[in-house]
């Protein structure tokens, strides 16, 4: 039997009389890979800073190697061979690779001045741990996510880690990206390092770790051998809630296409791009992270100025060369970065709603009409279920499916004929997630045609009649959905 | 009124902001009360105090409106100047030898100070927007440049000599008792009001200011918005300068330089958020009502240096950035707890 | 890992100081071709006289956009810290030399600072709100407390120390001399130090991981509240050392006649390449861009432009400037792909 790693014991934690965390407790051994899954709200981020230090637990101890800690400092979880990995990997994008790769350690041991020569033997030395290779002097800035990510795990080897903390890591990664961490990943296996994903989804996490802690409201809610879980047991445990699994039928989809892309191309982006969409179906638009799929939406949504091609709605060849021209054309975009491109967070919830109609509530000389502004509000308010007490609140106190389902009430506002989301789920618990899939089912059923950007096959597959699978800024393939599957469509995207 | 006063009561409630500055003004009258009477309650120097600050509160106005935005307008002063040194040119130029002015003049230099102020304000729209110069430096640039406008057209010397008329109309009291300076103000102001808070561009800024981004996915014509912000922001800062031009009965480059980094000072008293999205008039008007008290009640007090104003000014910009701090912390703190 | 030669330079051309560097060769050459004085040895030895003060202003300015901030109270902290010394000496009768001004100047300076720094750091409360309350008490202080008004004589150790010269310049043509002040070596010991604290010193590194991201750095172990604070502590004694030398070059303390010069020495610092966003930017580009900035100030009277277009011509520099670090910026987000390939190729050919 060997030893584990670390033991939370019983831990509670409660901010102000709230429970976050209600009796965890979990063990690692060395060089295990262990997922630690729950929805947002579920405890596990409150879990990782406890382990990591950054919170004290109100009751229960910590185990690491043996010795017991009450409450352990972040120094001590250092020294003890804890590194955590955030989701934006906390690198320096204005310093160069070296820098961020040495600066920890040369800080953790306390030195004053900075020796250059002594910097890149660091950096070398790191990055030798991965066998990762990489022009020192770039700046951070200028890297791809998953370069950035090989420099924040080189970093968290510098400190005779055993155990590393991974929040996410394979949201915005290639499935080739993914493929050289998990490669990494088994070799620190190899060299009796643990690692613990924290992930609120089941996705390739799950494939490469040996066991599982799933949480939920606080509490622990089931763990075992990950190759004893399915997807639905997944779905139960991470949600308390059982969900049928449907396959998405269109009631009735028009026989003229209401939008079409004919030889679409955007230098170095996109080339030729042609397909149609009718009203009622939903259309997946899938492949890999540089395959296009981003641009081709933003050029369907004028963000893009595309260089030749032309789009033609309901036959009529149209002109789509800014956002205002494409709402005017009724097709709405619901952009793949909530937090930064889809939403207002500090302003109100009624006005987050009406933004791209508000013109629609002016009166003579642009002046608001309230009763109209408060009574479309309204409607959609209830029509979308967004829970919320009252509309003028601030978009920022809603959670995070609240907060999609505003930015989905926003187009449905325009009352449009066209919708495109990108990366619709990302980011969203299961719950949610179920639910938007239904509204844009109900959607597509009153007669929308919907297009939706997504490397979440399982939700292509669910909610899309058919899926166009796009690789180096061409569709490569069209699919019927019902008869297809994501082995095939995967075998596309490479 | 009925429904406006109802919306005070709910301002109090929920705006701590607000209320803070409310209550400084309530608490700075009560002492002025308690100790000089009859030196501060007086019509004359209630009439002073509002022919003063409509010059640099309407600087404040529109340096809010470019606040909102997320931006700001450090070219008012600028602009104000030259508003006021090419309409002191024309006044004189209009000037008759028996130093009457013909009566189209007045409501000319008007209709002009509105046209170079939104034409300035254009400039700064346009570099904010078009050629993404942060605000802050294309707004410090374009102020300079104004500002050297100024010095080239007049040397560094001041304009005068042009028809006291012009300075005599706007140093009127309408019925006795109203300063001109102060109507040209709340006219001012209720236009900016109404603008924020009763139409869609109103929103449309406030939406823009707290994210910019997600504006022009909603199919925001943003570009546009900036421009228009600065336009107005231009037009306040030009009729400042107007009202600068009658209480000095000049124009020279450098007249109110002090009033840009106090300008601001007012706007971030006034609640609104440096960082866009953020800010109502009620609030900016509020510190420019409480910084001239403080002012005025100060000179009230021969033994104390009028420059302690300068003092307290910062002192109570930090203060109310300091209860805020503590205020948000414990509402954020608890907030956190309960998630 | 050898980059290429290529590369290198391509690298070297994102940067903004190759651009403003260029601007001020040609401006000099300019100004030379028309005047034939640009560079005749008073001249140059005016210009450096008159770039100590606000070259000074510009470091701490510079240091202070770096790790992120802004800081507009700069001329008022020095003008207080600068009268009050000069108050104090003058009622002790101080007949010294230069270093107990200095000294005490620092230590008010640090004061005052530290004042920045408690509200910035500690409370975390947005340095330019705060600044510029500072602004304001620092010159309510200085005019109210300390009943300030112009002092026509200061303290001996300071007149001699502002009359004295490294060395004489003459310019053979027109026989006019200038004198190279000795409180240009203050400037020159300032920025050696601050080039070696930004590069050799964790403190320094810190600086600009902080201006790159807080975050990050909080979680890499910067102690970033402390390093803030020593932070403006440091600005505010290099604004207090500017604060002295001018009053000892003018040879007279005038409370107010820095104030309002924030703006253009923000202006000269982004100009030279800092963002005013923090974490870019170097010293380099800092010490180019407020010679720019000097340079326009003092020398178009040489090619017959009046004096009172000078700012006409600043505004135009400052837009210009920002206009060109926009586009660059602008160009550089909608080619990073291409970038980023164009890399991996230089990269694969090593």
């Amino acid at each position: 039997m060997v030893e584990s790693l670390l033991k939370t014991v019983d831990i509670y934690k409660s901010f102000a009389g709230v429970q976050a965390l209600k009796g965890v407790s979990f063990s690692l051994k060395p060089g295990e890979i262990h997922c630690l899954a729950g929805e947002n709200g579920s405890g596990k981020s409150t879990l990782i800073k406890v382990i990591s230090g950054v919170y004290a637990p109100t009751s229960g101890h910590i185990e690491f190697s043996g010795r017991t800690y009450n409450k352990i400092t972040p120094i001590e979880a250092i020294n003890n061979g804890i590194q955590v990995i955030y989701q934006d990997f906390s690198v320096f994008p204005n310093l160069s690779v070296m820098e961020n790769l040495a600066l920890n350690s040369e800080l953790a041991d306390n030195k004053r001045f900075v020796n250059w020569k002594r910097m890149r033997k660091i950096a070398e030395e790191s990055l030798s741990k991965i066998n990762f290779s990489i022009d020192l002097d770039l700046d951070v800035g200028s890297l791809t996510v998953a370069e950035k990510q090989m420099i924040a795990i080189s970093r968290a080897l510098m400190f005779n880690t055993r155990l590393i903390i991974m929040d996410e890591p394979t949201t915005a990664l290639t499935k080739r990206e993914v493929q050289q961490l998990f490669k990494i990943i088994l070799k620190l296996k190899d060299q009796g390092i643990a690692i613990l994903f924290v992930s609120h989804k089941l996705n390739e996490v799950f494939e490469i770790s040996e066991n599982f802690t799933i949480l939920r409201n606080g509490e622990k809610v089931a763990e075992g051998e990950t190759s004893s879980l399915n997807t639905d047991q997944f779905s139960y445990h991470m949600t308390g809630r059982e969900f049928e699994a449907k396959h998405f039928i269109p009631a009735e989809i028009s026989k003229k296409p209401i939008f079409e892309a004919k030889d679409i191309s955007l230098s170095g982006k996109l080339e030729d791009i042609s397909f149609s969409l009718f009203k009622g179906e939903i259309l997946g638009i899938t492949g890999l992270l540089d395959s296009g799929r981003s641009e081709l939406a933003l050029s369907m949504f004028g963000m893009n100025k595309i260089d030749s091609g032309t789009f033609e709605l309901n036959g009529k060849v149209v002109k789509i060369d800014s956002p205002q021209a494409a709402i005017e054309n009724k097709i709405g975009y619901v952009p793949e970065d909530r937090l930064t491109e889809g939403l207002f967070l500090s302003q109100s919830i009624a006005d987050n709603i009406i933004i791209s109609v508000i013109d629609k509530f002016t009166g003579k000389a642009g002046i608001l009409d309230n009763e109209k502004r408060e009574k479309e509000i309204k409607l959609w308010v209830e029509e979308l279920s967004i829970a919320t007490p009252d509309p003028n609140n601030e978009c920022q106190t809603l959670s995070g499916g609240n907060q999609q389902r505003i930015a989905l009430a926003k187009w449905l506002a325009c009352n449009l004929d066209i919708l495109i989301l990108n990366g619709p789920t990302v980011g969203v618990d299961i719950g949610s997630k179920h639910d938007i899939h239904e509204i844009l089912q109900n959607l597509a059923n009153k007669g929308l045609g919907v297009i939706i950007i997504s490397d979440d096959l399982p939700e292509i597959l669910e909610n899309c009649s058919r899926v166009l699978v796009m690789k180096s800024g061409k569709i490569v393939s069209d699919l019927d959905a019902k008869t297809s599957d994501e082995q095939a469509i995967l075998s596309y995207m490479m | 009124m009925k429904t406006n006063f109802k919306n005070i009561g709910s301002y109090f409630k929920k705006d701590q902001h607000i209320k803070r500055l409310i209550v400084m003004i309530i608490v700075w009258m009560l002492f002025i009360a308690l100790t000089k009477f009859n030196k501060f309650y007086s019509l004359l120097n209630f009439q002073t105090m509002a022919a003063q600050f409509p010059e640099f509160g309407l600087m404040a106005l529109g340096i809010m409106l470019c606040m909102i935005t997320g931006g700001i307008d450090l070219s008012i002063v600028g602009i104000a100047n030259m508003t006021a040194i090419l309409n002191a040119f024309l006044l004189l130029a209009l000037t008759s030898e028996n130093g009457s002015l013909p009566p189209y003049a007045i409501p000319l230099v008007f209709v002009l100070a509105i046209v170079i102020g939104a034409a300035a304000g254009l400039f700064n729209g346009l570099l904010v927007s078009k050629v993404k110069i942060p605000a802050i430096l294309a707004t410090m640039g374009a102020g300079e440049l104004f500002r050297g406008v100024c010095m080239a057209l007049t040397n560094g010397n001041a304009v005068s000599k042009f028809s006291r008329t012009y300075s005599q109309l706007i140093n009127n009291k309408i019925g006795g008792i109203f300063p001109v300076q102060l109507l040209i103000f709340i006219i001012m102001a209720v236009v900016i009001w109404f603008i924020l808070s009763k139409t869609v561009f109103g929103t449309k800024i406030y939406m823009l200011g707290s994210n910019l981004k997600a504006a022009k996915y909603s199919g925001l014509k943003t570009d546009k918005l900036l421009i228009k912000t600065y336009m107005l922001s231009g037009i306040c800062a030009g009729l400042g300068g107007m009202i600068m031009l009658a209480n000095y009965n000049s124009a020279r480059a450098d007249y109110g330089s002090v009033y840009t980094l106090q300008c601001v000072l007012i706007v971030v008293l006034g609640g609104v958020n440096p960082l866009g999205g953020k800010g109502k008039i009620s609030g900016v008007i509020l510190a420019i009502i409480l910084l001239r008290m403080l002012e005025t009640g100060i000179n009230r007090f021969p033994h104390i240096s009028s420059y302690y104003i300068s003092l307290i000014w910062g002192g109570v910009l930090i203060l109310i950035m300091v209860l805020n701090y503590f205020s948000e912390n414990k509402k954020f703190t608890i907030k956190n707890k309960a998630a | 890992m050898q980059t290429s030669l290529p590369f290198t330079i391509k690298r070297i051309f994102r940067r903004n100081e190759p651009y403003v560097f260029l601007v001020l060769l040609a401006l000099c050459v300019l100004i030379e071709i028309r005047s034939g004085q640009f560079f005749s040895p008073n001249n140059l030895v005016d210009i450096s006289s008159a770039l100590v003060v606000p070259g000074l202003f510009a470091i701490g300015a510079f240091l202070v956009l770096l790790s992120g901030g802004i800081d507009v109270s700069f001329p008022a902290l020095a003008s207080l810290s600068a009268y009050a010394t000069t108050k104090l000496l003058l009622v002790m009768d101080y007949q010294g030399g230069i270093l107990i001004p200095i000294l005490i100047a620092l230590l008010i300076g640090a004061v005052l600072g530290a004042f920045n720094g408690l509200f910035i750091s500690i409370l975390n409360l947005p340095a330019l709100i705060v600044t510029l309350g500072s602004s304001s008490v620092f010159k309510g202080v200085m005019q109210g407390a300390l009943n300030s008004k112009q002092l026509t004589v200061i303290p001996i150790g300071m007149q001699e120390f502002g009359k004295s010269s490294l060395f004489t310049a003459t310019n053979s043509i027109s026989g006019l001399t200038s004198r190279m002040p000795t409180s240009f070596i203050a400037f020159i010991l300032v920025a050696v130090a601050v080039f070696f604290m930004l590069r050799f010193t964790m403190f320094g590194r810190g600086i600009y991981g902080i201006g790159g991201s807080e975050v990050s750095a909080i979680r890499a172990g910067f102690r970033v509240k402390r390093t803030k604070f020593m932070l403006y502590v440091m600005v505010g004694m290099i604004a207090s050392l500017a604060g002295v030398i001018r009053t000892c070059m003018m040879q007279q303390c005038h409370p107010t006649n820095m104030l309002g010069m924030e703006m253009n020495i923000i202006a000269g610092v982004v100009l030279g390449g800092t963002l005013i966003t923090g974490g870019r930017g170097t010293l380099f580009g800092c010490v180019l861009g407020t010679l720019l900035i000097v340079i326009v100030e003092n020398s178009l009277i040489l090619i017959g432009v009046p004096t009172s277009f000078k700012s006409v011509f600043t505004g135009a520099l400052i837009i210009l400037g920002t206009s060109v670090s926009a586009y660059q910026m602008m160009r550089s987000s909608h080619s990073q792909r291409e970038k980023l390939l164009s890399r991996r190729e230089v990269v694969n050919e090593n």
